[in-house]
């Protein structure tokens, strides 16, 4: 199914009622080039990079549940690529660029909406950090802007400029930065993977590997039975510790709940995506019109999708410190997704000690806007077996090694990312 | 999430802070680098119980053991910490 004005036109002139669905749900055959463990939005894209840039077809991906019933579908689905250290900078802006073509490439809707990000300051100490971080970004070709208070105050005239505490002293603005249809990044991911061949197994749960004598990983076990592979990539972030410990390996990562909040409809009031800075505390507003908002994670591990009011209470506080109006919005809704807190709050993406399995893991809070980056370089890492160039720091090794990507400078603490 | 400290009670969470998994031991001064590096990366990242350690920052100050399901939030015991705030307690 090729989606145009066309087929839309078409569609509509039957009714809707012609629509066909837009990936096959497969049966498992019984070995694959490539078997991807995971159908988020990583798995798919990884899928998809395999088939369409790496020339793979012979594709699976094997899911627990359904597509996207992880923390595809717990996101808020903030895209942006304003990082500051080395590893991280290109990459993102690696995934920045592949968001404003994916729509194209995919022939397939994800509302992708560069509605600008900007990350408040509220000190000079704060606002020369974030120049430090524009100019960090701008000398790697990515768009960064450093507003002052008057430029704020006609962007945003509803923000609490003089508190007494934290007064808004202007922002760090990436206008290609924005938000993206969650949902609609898998399903678009699947369409264009399923058209290419690649089979997309749902309720299909891996329960273990299937080793050689030599300890190569030949295939996964899996609740509908065995799957053999030439290769197994794992990109169940979330989950990447149990996942990983049915191949014998332990992992730097630690699992933690990180809760996002949705409100009623309300007009349009929230331009693009904005933070606090004196708290933690972001904002956008979807096109239902809903506040979609977040901070930090609750701090403690958990697997239970579903975190616990102190937090609730903290977010609320940095909203009503920011914008005092949005008191009067009531909540509508609030969940919890499992983040892979890794020990330095960067991905890894590397082959595992184990030969044949290849791991893309601890996204801590950040995978959504990593998706079609990290589906490109572990692609390119499976299929050629060596790191993309944007994603060479991300190896599973580095603490051993000492070289860290510690954004926030917080040490091996993962609460604390 | 409510813990039953030894020392307060039954406190609301917002007063405790979290540590971490209460198994890795800090290795001896001479452990060579691989177990330093086991103690200070490596977590076994439990589905289900786990012993851990919280700090009830907002009440007596105290490191507590908590054992707790990390699939369902359930608390099943909450301990002194080994150190000075067992021995408060002769635990």
């Amino acid at each position: 199914m090729k989606y145009s004005i066309f087929s839309l036109a078409r569609a509509a002139l039957s009714g809707h009622k012609t629509w066909q669905p837009t990936w096959r749900d497969a049966a498992p055959k019984d070995r694959y080039d490539v078997v991807i463990i995971g159908g988020g939005g990583h798995g798919l894209a990884t899928a998809w990079f395999l088939a369409s840039e790496f020339g793979i077809r012979n594709v699976a991906v094997v899911e627990k549940g359904w597509i996207g019933s992880g923390n595809a579908g717990r996101n808020t689905t903030i895209i942006r690529s304003n990082y500051g250290l080395p590893g991280n900078t290109g990459f993102y802006e690696l995934s920045m660029k592949l968001w404003e073509t994916m729509e194209h490439d995919l022939n397939y809707n994800a509302m992708v909406s560069q509605r600008g990000v900007l990350n408040l300051y509220h000190s000079d100490a704060q606002r020369d950090a974030f120049a430090r971080r524009g100019n960090t970004m701008r000398i790697n070709g990515i768009d960064a802007e450093l507003l002052d208070q008057a430029a704020l105050r006609k962007m945003l005239p509803f923000l609490n400029f003089d508190n007494a505490r934290f007064p808004v002293q202007g922002g760090l603005l990436q206008r290609r930065g924005g938000t993206a249809r969650h949902d609609a990044v898998v399903w678009g991911y699947a369409h264009a993977a399923s058209a290419l061949g690649v089979d997309i197994i749902q309720n299909c749960e891996v329960t273990g590997f299937t080793r050689d004598a030599n300890g190569k990983v030949t295939g996964v076990e899996t609740s509908r039975g065995r799957i053999g592979a030439g290769k197994v990539g794992m990109a169940v972030a979330g989950s990447s510790s149990r996942v990983a410990a049915m191949a014998g390996l332990r992992l730097p990562i630690e699992s933690h709940v990180l809760q996002a909040f949705v409100s009623e409809a309300i007009k349009p009031l929230i331009p693009g995506v904005m933070t606090f800075g004196a708290g933690h505390f972001y904002v956008s507003q979807s096109d239902k019109g809903g506040l979609v908002f977040g901070g930090d994670i609750d701090g403690y591990n958990s697997y239970a999708q579903r975190g616990n009011l102190p937090v609730m209470e903290d977010v609320c506080e940095g909203g009503m410190a920011l914008i005092p109006m949005i008191g009067r919005v009531r909540l509508l809704r609030q969940w919890g997704g499992i983040m892979d807190m890794s020990m330095d709050g960067s991905p890894i993406i590397d082959k595992s000690p184990v030969d044949g399995l290849y791991i893309n893991a601890g996204w801590c809070y950040g995978g959504f806007k990593a998706t079609p980056g990290s589906g490109f370089v572990f692609a390119h890492l499976i299929a050629r077996d060596q790191s993309h160039k944007e994603a060479a720091l991300f190896r599973l090794d580095r603490f051993q090694r000492g070289a860290m990507i510690d954004e926030k400078g917080q040490g091996a603490q993962p609460n604390l990312h | 999430m409510r813990i039953i400290c030894p020392y307060c009670g039954e406190r609301e969470l917002g007063e405790f802070t979290y540590l971490g998994d209460a198994k890795p031991q800090r290795p001896a001064a001479d452990a060579g680098e691989d177990a330093v590096y086991d103690y200070v990366y490596l977590r076994d990242n439990i589905a289900g119980v786990m012993s851990e350690h919280w700090y009830h920052g907002g009440g007596c100050r105290a490191w507590l053991k908590v054992t707790r399901n990390t699939l369902t939030h359930e608390i099943s015991a909450v301990e002194p910490a080994a150190g000075v705030g067992a021995a408060k307690v002769g635990a």
